[in-house]
């Protein structure tokens, strides 16, 4: 190992943690902007022509602002907590490669931050560190809906966290790896998620509990609990907490990705590199929409419901479908190559009588309505 | 076994918002496009004018008595027939309403029995303390219409005797 090659990991590092900053920093406006037309608005186009300046705006106001500290609370873990918050979402995208290696003046550069055999692994347990700051940042805060929020938030992590993982086997098994490259590697063919579709849709829903967006947004929920964890926090503090949230979005759009759509797999990819970045890039951007569009038309779960749904129907569900690939792939590997879409078709038969299920158990309780 | 409906309901519901992203904005971009206000809008006040330049307030105080937020304020004082301000014996000499008292109810309009106060069109009232949400009678006063002459005027002994005008029912 030489110094040179430290330099390229140092380098690639920083431009990657600037450049998760500055999605942050846009998918905001993104939001914003993708909201507002949802319902019939423009949203802000003041700042800068369509509002391309707004972020910045947002940020100047933000750092600017007065920040208040309860005077109960416990100081350190108070500054802490959005540390604690935000290193993981950052540090949580270094194993997802973003594009094939390119070759520039005889030396290959890797579009990777760090190459583990065991990247879907460190994703996990990753992932797992960024509820500490939000139960960090809920209990220091010396306020009760804080904590409430911060002990639903850890609560809920913890149960849909079990279905992700599950989901993420599905991957691994159909891959036979758990390097992120060999994943991305694997579905040069055939994208996961279309052999396995109920895998993938699992997954995307555990994520949305895992990054706390509507409809799964407990922690945070406005009416009971004014804003959760960070009712408290104020200036940069908040900034950072509201940094984190977003940094994960990209972050876990970037996994589901790779995990399940080729990440930077596309037509002549072989041939120029970089299309890669740009393939990558567009998928990113399309799941982003579906994470707004979820939040623009479902409203928020009761909490009885989300914790029934991730026990009671994601669980069972995730275990069958790893069932099912397993089962697949060995009668592939045994019988017949074609024998490979038994997966699809059989989760999306074991996804059909879950969704009955749940519509029996929401019917059943219903007595007023017969 | 229902499992084809919950799939469409909620695809309905993903279509309904999808849909509505082509739909065009209903913003209205303020500072650049105004709307027009309705007929009976009722926005900051003015006191109007005869065709001849007199002014239509007498200095009744009726508006101020009937504000419910006394966000008026009237002093009068007599007209003579050298310095003639308005028809009849008295005019206003201090006229100030209190903006930020000010409910914009209209029963000052109501009240007036000149129709001298008139709430009008204009909503942008600014001011930046509360000395300047005061605004005195140079500020409400219409100017002068065409073909009027300005306050004080001098005009011929026993011409304008009447306070109260000869009077239609209101239209609007």
């Amino acid at each position: 190992m030489n110094s040179f090659l430290i330099l390229e990991w140092v380098i690639k590092g920083f431009v990657w943690v600037l450049v998760l900053i500055g999605g942050f920093a846009y998918l905001t406006l993104y939001e914003r902007k993708a909201l507002a037309r949802i319902q019939s608005r423009i949203g802000p186009n003041r700042a800068g022509p369509w509002g391309i300046l707004q972020p910045i705006a947002d940020a100047l106001k933000l750092i600017f602002k007065e920040e208040l500290t309860p005077a109960k609370a416990d100081k350190l873990l108070f500054l802490l907590a959005p540390v604690i918050t935000v290193v993981p979402a950052v540090v949580i995208t270094a194993v997802v490669p973003w594009g094939p290696n390119l070759t520039i003046l005889g030396h290959t550069l890797t579009l990777y931050i760090a190459d583990i055999n065991v990247g879907v692994l460190y994703i996990m347990s990753v992932a797992s560190i960024a509820v500490y700051g939000i139960v960090l940042s809920g209990w220091s805060s010396n306020n009760k809906y804080a904590t409430l929020g911060g002990m639903r938030s850890s609560a809920q992590m913890i149960s849909y966290e079990i279905s992700l993982g599950l989901s993420f086997v599905s991957a691994i098994l159909l891959a036979g790896s758990m390097r992120m490259i060999d994943i991305v590697q694997a579905q040069k063919t055939i994208w996961f998620g279309v052999l396995q579709p109920v895998g993938m849709g699992i997954f995307l829903i555990a994520t949305l509990a895992e990054v706390n967006r509507a409809p799964f947004d407990m922690p945070e929920a406005e009416q009971e609990l004014t804003a959760g964890y960070h009712t408290e926090y104020s200036g940069m503090k908040f900034a950072l907490l509201f940094m984190a949230e977003y940094v994960k979005m990209i972050s876990i759009c970037a996994i589901a990705a790779t995990l399940f759509l080729g990440g930077y797999q596309g037509p002549f990819v072989d041939r120029y590199p970089l299309l890669g970045l740009v393939y990558i890039f567009i998928k990113i951007v399309v799941l982003l929409f579906g994470m707004i569009w979820v939040r623009a038309t479902l409203p928020r779960i009761r909490y009885d419901r989300l914790m029934e749904f991730g026990w009671k129907v994601l669980l069972p569900l995730s275990l069958a479908v790893i069932f099912i690939t397993a089962t697949g792939i060995i009668l592939a590997q045994q019988v017949a190559p074609a024998l490979l879409w038994i997966i699809p078709v059989a989760s999306l038969l074991v996804a059909g009588f879950a969704v009955a299920m749940i519509d029996r158990s929401l019917r059943r309780k219903d007595y007023a309505r017969r | 076994m229902r499992v084809v409906e919950p799939i469409v309901e909620l695809a309905r519901g993903l279509w309904t918002t999808l849909h509505m992203m082509v739909e065009k904005p209903v913003t209205v971009q303020y500072p650049e496009v105004k709307k027009p206000v309705k007929p009976r809008f009722r926005g900051r006040h003015a006191l109007k004018r005869y065709d001849n330049g007199l002014e239509k307030c007498i200095g009744c105080s009726l508006c101020a008595a009937a504000c419910p937020a006394d966000a008026i304020f009237v002093e009068s004082s007599e007209n003579t027939d050298e310095k003639r301000y308005s028809p009849g014996e008295r005019y206003a000499s201090t006229y100030e309403i209190n903006m930020l008292r000010c409910i914009f109810c209209g029963f000052c309009e109501d009240a007036c029995p000149t129709e001298a106060i008139v709430l009008e069109d204009n909503y942008e009232l600014t001011f930046t303390d509360r000395r300047q949400a005061i605004y005195p009678k140079a500020m409400l006063i219409d100017p002068v219409p065409e073909g009027g002459q300005p306050t004080p005027q001098k005009t011929e002994p026993g011409v304008f005797t009447r306070s109260v005008p000869e009077m239609k029912d209101p239209q609007d």
